[in-house]
């Protein structure tokens, strides 16, 4: 017997009133595996990971995680979450210790009081991504990556087997950037299924195993190379190829200027 | 006179001692309540919830009914008429809390103006501190240590529904139900505050000892002690300063907060104006 597809989307229709944001969406992902998620702003990346994690009931289709319904994966803590920088109040006062805890809440009792096993967790998951000597600073006092580190320690002091990070490289530095897809490479190895939504191109080869081209429905899914081809990406960003390669090389000055 | 004399003179007076007493309760919860109102973002709504269960109070008057009940009903009828104006109309949010909370604090007022009452219900709208009596504090005092403990308990859940719902909701448990609950706590709170300053200042103790705080330390739980020993402060500062100075008691309160929210924006020493300076004067001298 095989194991089930860590998530399997079966012919998925979202609509918001007007718009139609997936239409008829299916995928399996296997366990163990970093899948990068590749779409241009509107493609309906967002609201695949709101159907994954049960935020958006669809009009049409059905979601598991692990076989199991979203809503019993949730109870079970499966799913963790990255969100995006920009979806998240920094000046919250909150530290990252604080954070981290978070993922814990769903195993706590009802005033979610930290047992030991809890700081526990939470001792190791800051450890596993280099922030213990962080863990009492305030959440926006860390540097992009360190951000985005915080918040996949959260998912793994949760032991979320299945981790969405949602434009996880923006107004993230090269290093953190290639600090993040190491650790994202070896939580795969660890047998976690990683789901990484982005447009950052270049950081895919290195980071992922496999790649779904996303614009409303699946355009492809597979290799990673394969995914890159100009004619896939075309389709993909709705450009001719000529403007893509321009958009591409301007990303990469950007990024090179940006905070070292 | 010595100061001594000046603090402990008004306290001959039992009115006096019921209203300190009430002004402390209610400004201690208040305040808890407040630190999350402000992370949410939920100021605006505090505004509207405070007015819109105006209705809610009156009715409950006439028919005998507890205050809180009404201003229960009332609340979530005010959110849920905002949600169903945004979500069926081309209206925009804030619009929609103006058109809601505006329409429904006027029904109060009508309802008001028809209702024959001994006690005057036009307290309920400006305060009436000094004029509680002992039932109604022991009715204030049953409902803030039901917000209180509600609170205390619930921190945690409600700490992370203000910062991250989404993972809330990923990890099982129901942001639907958390808002539900802070909706609840909110109408429940503004009954408690509106016999002190009244309906229209009651948003006065619901967001600025929660942004004071806020502006004072980066610790939630420092930000839940912070705000209510400040809230309950100011109140006691504010009703001594209205039996001295013969004046309004519900406005001297919210002046006195205000004024405390002023300090701290300029003087905080991390997040206030002038304490943010020498950082920045060191950064640039750095630079150069």
């Amino acid at each position: 017997m095989t194991a089930p597809p860590a998530i399997e989307v079966a012919d998925v229709a979202v609509r918001y009133g007007e718009v139609l944001a997936l239409d008829g969406v299916s995928l399996s992902i296997a366990p163990g595996r970093v899948t990068g998620l590749v779409g241009m702003n509107g493609s309906g990346k967002s609201t695949l990971f709101k159907a994954i994690m049960g935020m958006v009931r669809p009009d049409r289709g059905h979601v598991l995680i692990d076989g199991a319904a979203p809503v019993a994966a949730r109870r079970r803590g499966l799913v963790g979450y990255v969100p995006q920088s920009e979806d998240v109040d920094w000046a919250f006062p909150v530290s990252v210790r604080d954070v981290v805890m978070m993922g814990r809440y769903g195993r706590q009792g009802l005033t979610r009081r930290a047992r030991p096993a809890d700081h526990v967790a939470v001792a190791d998951a800051l450890d596993r991504v280099e922030l213990t000597g962080y863990a009492e600073r305030q959440i926006g006092q860390l540097s992009g990556g360190q951000r985005k580190r915080a918040f996949v320690a959260r998912g793994i002091a949760q032991d979320a087997r299945i981790l969405l990070l949602d434009e996880p490289f923006a107004g993230v530095d090269k290093r953190s950037e290639a600090t993040i897809v190491r650790l994202l490479r070896e939580l795969a190895d660890d047998g976690r299924t990683v789901l990484v939504s982005t447009h950052d191109l270049h950081a895919l080869p290195r980071l992922a195993d496999e790649a779904v081209l996303l614009l409303h429905r699946v355009l492809f899914h597979g290799d990673v190379s394969e995914a890159l081809r100009p004619d896939h990406l075309a389709r993909a960003f709705g450009l001719d190829v000529l403007d893509l390669d321009l958009d591409r090389d301007q990303d990469q000055d950007l990024n090179r200027e940006g905070p070292a | 006179m010595t100061v001594l004399d000046l603090l402990l003179e008004p306290l001959q007076f039992d009115f006096m001692v019921r209203a300190l007493a009430t002004t402390v309760i209610a400004a201690i919860v208040c305040a808890l309540l407040s630190c999350w109102l402000v992370l949410v973002g939920w100021s605006l709504m505090g505004d509207a919830v405070s007015h819109a269960v105006l209705p809610g109070v009156v009715i409950a008057y006439v028919l005998g009914a507890p205050f809180a009940l009404g201003a229960l009903v009332f609340g979530f009828l005010a959110v849920a008429l905002i949600g169903a104006i945004r979500g069926t109309s081309r209206i925009k949010e804030d619009a929609a809390i103006g058109i809601v909370f505006t329409t429904l604090f006027a029904l109060g007022l009508v309802l008001i103006s028809v209702t024959p009452s001994h006690t005057d219900l036009n307290h309920i709208i400006f305060g009436n501190i000094l004029g509680v009596s002992d039932p109604d504090l022991v009715q204030i005092a049953v409902l803030a240590a039901i917000a209180f403990v509600i609170l205390v308990l619930k921190r945690r859940d409600l700490t992370l529904y203000a910062f991250d719902p989404l993972h809330a909701h990923a990890i099982g448990l129901s942001p639907r139900f958390l808002g539900a609950l802070l909706l609840g706590l909110l109408a429940l709170t503004a009954v408690v505050a509106l016999q002190v300053v009244g309906v229209i200042l009651v948003v006065a103790m619901l967001i600025i000892p929660g942004a004071t705080a806020h502006l004072l330390t980066d610790r939630f739980g420092r930000m839940l002690v912070i705000a209510p020993v400040l809230s309950a402060t100011c109140s006691v500062v504010g009703i001594y300063l209205s039996y001295w100075l013969d004046a309004a008691s519900g406005g001297l309160v919210v002046l006195v907060q205000g004024a405390a929210f002023l300090l701290a924006y300029l003087f905080s020493p991390r997040h206030g104006l002038l304490g943010k300076l020498p950082a920045a004067r060191r950064r640039t001298a750095v630079a150069n």
